[in-house]
């Protein structure tokens, strides 16, 4: 029951994504091709941010940090 | 020749007849007989004063508009995709090429509206043109049709989609009907002209019915004299360039119908547009045109002639006629009014803006109007002046080369014009006008509850509701089928690009009962299709008219 709502609104969004988009308008194998596209960009940009993100931050946190706190911090440090 | 003036109190009606004859020779000015003054119609019994209503143009969230440039781009690249399958080959090209001979010579498919066309209308294209097969009453019969190769070819399939709510047609007063005893004189003129005219007016095509015509809608309208003529397009296009030629301006306003602007192109006067009932902009513009005159030569202009419209259909706006009768008066402009929405759709009884503001007709240099919306026939009239009809009988081409309206259409408009000016006494006519103006208030005061956006002015029985995305535009479309209800959207080429709209015109004919239904199915929609931008708090407690069986809250 609960698992038929979840479908009945998951096919909601997907109708809104296909009116929003404009997706609606076009033949079924172009809709295809458009959200394999998007969705191979969207996985890109996962994979992405799971590989590179907690080094990114780990590192700005770090320059922010030595930018207010102390100044013993040096580029040396950061290197090893 | 009959003058019928009505006095509407407290929901009775008492009609008194004044009449007078007009005889051989006698002067009438503009509205006075005799020197009677023209009736005055007094405000209904408690109800509010004639002012200029507000007009509403809200703007929807910066996200839609956002999303509709969106959708629109992603349409495109696929249009460039496939216009590349179909040059490679890969795909059969369905609209017209050029032969093989002429590839060198210059593109004529290329430009942007036929892109547009074939990768973007021919997609979506079951929602125009869809086949009637009933009388375009207040409900119809569609013919059911399907595709097999997506909109480009169609079949009909045999059946018939019955009793589907129309709300596309322009039947203001709902004279779009096929009752036997209101036709009859309709078939008595038939049988008495048979259908054709065969001639133009100026040749034999000048037929007694005709005359009688034009006396009624002179007297109709409040002015000297009027002139029919067989098509409403026809009598823009084909008579602007008469009244006006090159050395003239003409000040159009921005969202003017294709026949103003057509006629006004092919006069040769030199057009200035101004901004869309923006009386700034115009004023701006009647100032430097009486201050600098002509471009090169710096002579004064021979003539200025203000265009607007009275309803605009795509906007549902009314024109600021007190403001730009004040103007016209002050820099010795003229007028020409087109009334194609309005005549026999606003006021107190119908006679269009003039009666709206409370104005003079014979302030109104040229009133064009057409009878195809509110009369339920074909064609459209010029009045004014009788110096101006009498000009226009011999230099208009289309009283000189188009072939005079049909007997029987001039008979409907005939028996429609007697309903609305109530001669013989009766009521039909006065009901059909407050109930359209009821149904109004009714439709427009419960889509704004709801939250949609609408645009225009609170009286006219146009209402675009704003649907802004490409997507949404041909869902809202086949949903409102599916529920059996037919709905008119227009898109980009006749609508801006980031407004495209559903466009609802209400009839006289439509009961109480057929609008609450499209406007549940309004709702479902709306809430299905996320269509609800609107940003206004509206109040929950109900606005009161001037009803007399509003029930209090409880």
């Amino acid at each position: 029951m609960a698992l038929r709502a979840l479908k009945q609104q998951l096919a909601w969004l997907y109708y809104q994504y296909l009116l929003v988009t404009a997706v609606y308008v076009l033949e079924p194998w172009e809709r295809a091709l458009f959200t394999s596209v998007l969705l191979s960009a969207a996985a890109m940009v996962g994979y992405t941010s799971y590989v590179f993100l907690p080094v990114h931050l780990r590192l700005a946190l770090h320059f922010f940090s030595g930018v207010f706190g102390g100044q013993a911090e040096s580029a040396v440090t950061l290197m090893s | 020749m009959v003058r019928t003036s009505i006095m509407v109190l407290n929901g009775n009606l008492t009609v008194q007849m004044n009449q007078t004859i007009l005889q051989n020779g006698k002067q009438r000015k503009n509205g006075h007989v005799n020197g009677e003054k023209p009736t005055n119609f007094p405000a209904a019994k408690g109800g509010s004063c004639r002012q200029y209503s507000p007009e509403s143009f809200e703007q929807a969230p910066m996200y839609v508009a956002v999303l509709t440039y969106l959708g629109f781009g992603i349409v495109t690249l696929f249009g460039y995709f496939r216009d590349f399958l179909r040059a490679v080959g890969l795909e059969k090209c369905h609209l017209a090429q050029e032969r093989e001979e002429q590839k060198e010579f210059v593109p004529m498919y290329q430009d942007f509206e036929n892109f547009y066309t074939r990768n973007l209308y021919m997609r979506v294209r079951d929602n125009w043109n869809r086949p009637i097969c009933s009388l375009p009453g207040p409900a119809f019969d569609l013919m059911e049709r399907v595709s097999d190769d997506y909109n480009w070819t169609f079949r009909l399939t045999g059946k018939t989609i019955e009793n589907v709510i129309n709300m596309g047609s322009y039947n203001y007063l709902g004279f779009a009907e096929n009752n036997e005893d209101f036709l009859k004189t309709v078939a008595d003129k038939t049988l008495q002209y048979g259908v054709g005219v065969c001639s133009s007016r100026q040749e034999v095509g000048n037929l007694s019915s005709h005359e009688e015509l034009e006396r009624l809608v002179a007297d109709f309208l409040g002015v000297e004299s009027a002139m029919t003529f067989g098509m409403g397009f026809a009598t823009n296009s084909m008579n602007i360039p008469a009244l006006v030629s090159k050395g003239c301006l003409i000040l159009s306003d921005e969202l003017n119908h294709t026949s103003l602007i057509l006629g006004a192109r092919l006069s040769g006067a030199t057009i200035r547009v101004f901004k869309h009932n923006n009386m700034h902009s115009l004023e701006k513009m009647l100032r430097e045109a009486v201050c600098s005159g002509q471009p090169r030569t710096h002579r004064p202009w021979k003539k200025i002639l203000i265009m607007v419209e009275g309803i605009y259909s795509m906007e549902g706006s009314v024109a600021r006629l007190p403001e730009i009768v004040a103007l016209k008066k002050k820099y010795k402009a003229y007028l020409y009014l087109d009334e194609a929405h309005s005549i026999g759709a606003v006021g107190p009884t119908g006679r269009g803006v003039t009666e709206l503001f409370r104005l003079n007709p014979a302030d109104v240099d040229v009133m064009m109007g057409t009878f195809t919306k509110s009369f339920g026939a074909a064609g459209g009239y010029i009045a004014g002046n009788k110096e101006l009809v009498n000009y226009l009988r011999s230099h208009s081409h289309s009283a000189v080369y188009a072939t005079a309206m049909c007997p029987p259409v001039v008979e409907q408009i005939v028996r429609a014009m007697k309903c609305i000016m109530g001669i013989d006494g009766n009521t039909v006519g006065i009901q059909r006008i407050r109930q359209l103006a009821e149904n109004t208030r009714y439709f427009r005061s419960r889509l704004k509850e709801m939250g949609f956006i609408i645009y225009g002015n609170d009286s006219s029985p146009v209402v675009p509701i704003l649907l802004y995305m490409p997507g949404k535009v041909v869902a809202f479309s086949r949903a409102m089928l599916a529920r059996k209800i037919g709905v008119v959207v227009v898109g980009f080429p006749a609508t801006p690009i980031t407004e495209a709209r559903a466009r609802f015109c209400l009839s006289a004919a439509h009961t109480r009962a057929m609008l609450d239904k499209v406007l549940h199915h309004l709702n479902e929609v709306g809430d299905d299709l996320c269509l609800k931008f609107s940003r206004r708090k509206i109040s929950p407690r109900p606005v009161l008219f001037n009803e007399t069986d509003f029930e209090l809250d409880s």
